[in-house]
């Protein structure tokens, strides 16, 4: 199990390029090491997300695609 | 050899709404996975970085500025504008969507330190001077700094 995320963010309604534009503005909130959750509904955050943190070099803690929206745990690595 | 950084250098000619969308998705994205970004707009692409008002001294510069007018408001999608239709519908639709719209782009990659760079030669030429940009604008600058900015980066786009 992973800690508490220091951030709950809600993206629903959000399509590209915000979701990633608003993650990577919550890693700026939060301390390295911590982590931030968010709940999306674009379907492209399945491959967006991932990409992103490979890119920016973040770690992606839990990706979930649940019945209504995709779920999402990232950490600040950097 | 000068050594690649983690950097993106986009030059924009088009001043279309959908190519401009385009040209500030990729910016917000790239700028959000942590990459130095550099915007040049140069010839119709100033006007996604004009604040809108009517530019121009002579004459043929004030009916540029009549035609031609600026800011992301003002400009229509590239194909099926249909005088100024085709931008409402594309607005409309985009809104229906929930598709950020091109003012908040904007904001979103000034916020996450997107450089915005005017071609100086273009305002010359269209007679658009630095206090028709939007404040976030940096000094205009030439070729040879946008190939210096383009020669540093490991991604280079020309929209």
């Amino acid at each position: 199990m992973t800690d508490k995320p220091a951030l709950s963010l809600d993206f629903k309604g959000l399509l590209c390029p915000m979701p990633v534009v608003k993650i990577a503005m919550a890693m700026k909130q939060v301390k390295v090491g911590q982590t931030v959750e968010a709940v999306a509904t674009d379907p492209g955050v399945m491959a967006d997300i991932p990409a992103w943190a490979r890119t920016s070099g973040n770690e992606l803690v839990e990706l979930e695609k649940r019945e209504k929206d995709i779920r999402f745990v990232v950490k600040r690595a950097k | 050899m000068i050594e690649k950084k983690n950097k993106m250098t986009l030059v924009v000619l088009s001043g279309d709404m959908d190519k401009v969308m385009a040209a500030y998705i990729i910016a917000n994205g790239a700028a959000a996975a942590g990459m130095e970004v550099i915007m040049f707009f140069t010839f119709w692409g100033l006007k996604a970085i004009q604040r809108g008002n009517l530019t121009g001294k002579s004459i043929f510069g004030r009916m540029l500025g009549v035609m031609n007018r600026g800011g992301v408001d003002a400009i229509g999608p590239s194909r099926l504008n249909m005088g100024g239709m085709g931008r409402w519908m594309f607005k409309l639709m985009m809104k229906m969507h929930g598709v950020t719209p091109l003012n908040e782009l904007r904001e979103a990659a000034i916020a996450l330190g997107v450089h915005l760079i005017p071609c100086q030669m273009s305002m010359d030429v269209m007679e658009i001077s630095c206090s028709d940009l939007i404040p976030e604008a940096e000094e205009p600058v030439g070729v040879a700094v946008m190939l210096e900015h383009a020669n540093e980066s490991s991604i280079q786009y020309f929209i």
